[in-house]
């Protein structure tokens, strides 16, 4: 490993170029462990993430959606290494993650950073925001004072006036202020990818929308790559490039951002599409997409986890696991559906002619 | 229009314990048999407050309401003892927004309604029973029989959103306030709870007041929408009109930060500012900081709600950007 200048610990920079992925994920799993009761012998696990892969091009947004409990939250955990991943590899912008040979996690975690949705249980309740935000890069061999001084800047360009606001609290800020803190905190590492865990979720419309302008500004100021994770289908339309929808901790459909919002290929991403309140009154939802809740990550159904919900399952379904290829010609496009295979043997004569007019009508 | 169901005459509510804010000021409101209003509005705008006040909810030591609220009948800000318990869940129910911190722990979701049953109708143990499986099978949730003994951890979000909406309705009655019920739930499960909720009106032709801060889901429920704003009822008009064709520019901010497919490349028109702090109001129009078209008048005057049939607005300046109201 090279050692950096002290001068610039923090200098990163991108090796791979604008084409190449800046994060690679293969194969992540990660089983969580259910306490059964006293005489069930098997003992019982949460399939969380269950063989997520995916990668993310330098520069790009990808937004990763799903209800709860489908994995989401887990996946980015893994990525930061917030928790030990059961098993899988990281490739960032070409070396591999915390294996020999590679990068150190240290180094990594410097040029990953995270935001969460609870602005105020994501800060600590004792040091002043300026603290907080110049704490993380003395921890890497950072001088206080320039610490200090780069932290006020951020501040001033995440909107907070450093004068009348470096020296106050958490528990002194709006929420919306809170997470512009959250946001300037991340960036004083001078990150390459930031993850974005419902990072506006939290926040009022209003203030939703101005948190999500600092945030399109400041990845093309920065170069920034982000993931960003939510169930607000609206905010993941307007943020991503690349869409990635999960469910019970697979990946069930990934593309474009257009393609999935104008054709998409799954029948859960139409479903969820589908879920989103109308915004005209003489076009209100007339029928729920989808019925019932998620289903338990518990012993998750085999075959195609989505099953036992879709009104398109055949028995076929149930038999053989879906793996994710292109829908048609589009190579950016995937999705894990035997209605897309050709070759899987889904009898699509056989599709009731209502089931199939409803998703029609979707897209 | 028919005798109004609910009718809320220059409603104040500040709060004075130790953090003392002013939570409502003088909010008027009437609402029709039958009627669906959706109160829209971000947090501390005080949609929440309105509703709890309707059920008398808080703490009357550390809270000072003024003005006048009948709701089919009753003086709801003078009801006592017995007429009061008659009147929570007898005459107006709520559903909220946590069903998993509403429910009791410690009893089944039966037990629950079997007791809320027995406080209200004169019926003995086993028609009260009785009538609570019918609830819980006409808010469709599978194998109700089996959900009666079932206690709130054993059921999921979405089901036990359901049980808390047979819970509110199990008593008939005639309004129910429904505090941001989908708020905590997947959109799949959200849609699915806004059309029972749609179903049931209909059903039972109850009035309800449908508290949200997502837009998305008023349009789906509400015939006539109200808009709130630090306290004061600022928008109020039929839906299509307010969605369409919003007056106040808190409205128009709210619509136009709201991400759609429509905006997607470009800088959302975001509303600068933040919520006013409840504890110290600013003199004229709480939301003449953040508005683009605030005059001298608006900063020093409280503009009055100017009700027009079913609609109102509280703004100097209705006619900006071309808008005439």
């Amino acid at each position: 490993m090279t050692s950096s200048p002290v001068s610039d610990v923090l200098a990163v920079q991108d090796r791979g170029g604008p084409a190449q992925p800046l994060l690679v994920v293969k194969n992540l799993k990660k089983h969580f462990p259910v306490r059964g009761g006293l005489f069930e012998r098997e003992p019982k696990f949460v399939h969380a993430v269950d063989g997520v892969s995916f990668s993310v091009a330098a520069g790009s947004t990808l937004g990763n959606v799903g209800e709860s409990g489908c994995g989401k939250s887990t996946t980015a955990r893994l990525i930061a290494r917030l928790m030990p991943p059961d098993s899988g590899s990281l490739v960032f912008d070409g070396d591999g993650v915390a294996e020999y040979g590679g990068m150190a996690l240290k180094e990594f975690r410097r040029n990953l950073q995270m935001v969460f949705q609870d602005s105020f249980a994501s800060l600590n309740p004792r040091l002043t925001i300026l603290e907080t935000i110049a704490y993380g890069p003395q921890v890497h061999g950072m001088d206080a004072a320039i610490a200090t001084q780069e932290g006020r800047a951020l501040l001033a360009r995440v909107g907070l006036e450093p004068d009348q606001f470096a020296s106050r609290y958490p528990h002194e800020l709006s929420g919306g202020q809170r997470q512009r803190v959250n946001i300037a905190r991340a960036l004083a590492f001078h990150p390459r990818l930031v993850i974005l865990d419902e990072a506006v979720a939290a926040l009022d419309k209003s203030v939703q929308a101005q948190v999500l302008n600092l945030l399109q500004e400041l990845k093309a100021e920065r170069q920034l790559t982000y993931v960003f994770i939510s169930h607000d289908l609206h905010v993941v339309h307007y943020i991503s490039d690349e869409v990635m929808v999960m469910y019970l901790g697979q990946v069930v459909e990934r593309g474009p951002v257009e393609r999935i919002y104008s054709d998409a290929a799954h029948p859960y991403t139409r479903a969820l599409l589908l879920a989103v309140p109308s915004m005209d009154p003489a076009q209100r939802t007339q029928h729920s997409p989808l019925m019932g809740d998620p289903p338990n990550p518990i012993n998750p159904p085999n075959g195609c986890r989505f099953r036992d919900r879709c009104s398109m399952a055949q028995d076929l379904c149930a038999a053989s696991t879906p793996l994710l290829r292109a829908v048609g010609p589009y190579a950016e496009h995937i999705v894990a559906c035997h209605m897309n295979d050709p070759m899987s043997g889904y009898r699509h004569a056989t599709v009731k002619p209502s089931a199939a007019a409803a998703l029609e009508a979707t897209v | 229009m028919t005798q109004p169901l609910v009718s809320v005459k220059d409603l104040s509510v500040q709060f004075t314990g130790n953090r003392k804010a002013q939570a409502l000021s003088q909010v008027s409101f009437d609402l029709a048999p039958g009627e669906v209003l959706g109160l829209l509005g971000e947090s501390g705008s005080g949609k929440s407050v309105t509703l709890r006040t309707l059920l008398r909810l808080h703490p009357e030591r550390t809270t000072q309401v003024s003005g006048s609220v009948q709701v089919a009948g009753h003086d709801v800000l003078n009801l006592q003892g017995k007429a009061l318990n008659h009147y929570r869940g007898g005459v107006a129910s709520m559903v909220f927004q946590e069903p998993g911190l509403a429910f009791d722990p410690v009893y089944t979701i039966g037990q629950q309604m079997v007791e809320a049953i027995l406080a209200h109708d004169g019926v003995d143990a086993r028609t009260a029973q009785q009538q609570a499986l019918q609830m819980l099978e006409r808010v469709q949730i599978p194998q109700a029989r089996r959900r009666l003994d079932a206690y709130p951890h054993e059921l999921s979000g979405g089901m036990r959103q359901r049980a808390m909406i047979a819970l509110a309705l199990v008593c008939r009655p005639q309004l129910l306030l429904a505090d941001e019920p989908t708020t905590a739930l997947d959109a799949t499960v959200q849609i699915q709870i806004l059309l029972l909720l749609r179903e049931l009106q209909k059903e039972t032709g109850m009035s309800v007041i449908f508290v949200t801060h997502d837009i998305g889901a008023a349009v789906e429920v509400a015939d006539r929408l109200a808009v709130m704003y630090a306290g004061r009822l600022v928008e109020m008009g039929d839906v299509a009109q307010v969605v369409q064709q919003p007056l106040h520019p808190y409205t128009r901010g709210l619509l136009a930060s709201t991400v759609s497919a429509e905006n997607r490349g470009q800088p959302l028109q975001a509303v600068p500012g933040s919520s006013p702090n409840l504890a110290n109001l600013p003199a004229g129009c709480s939301f003449a900081p953040r508005c683009a078209h605030a005059t001298a008048q608006c900063r020093r005057e409280v503009p009055p709600t100017v009700l027009r049939g079913a609609s109102a607005l509280a703004c100097w300046q209705p006619e900006s950007e071309g808008q005439v109201w």
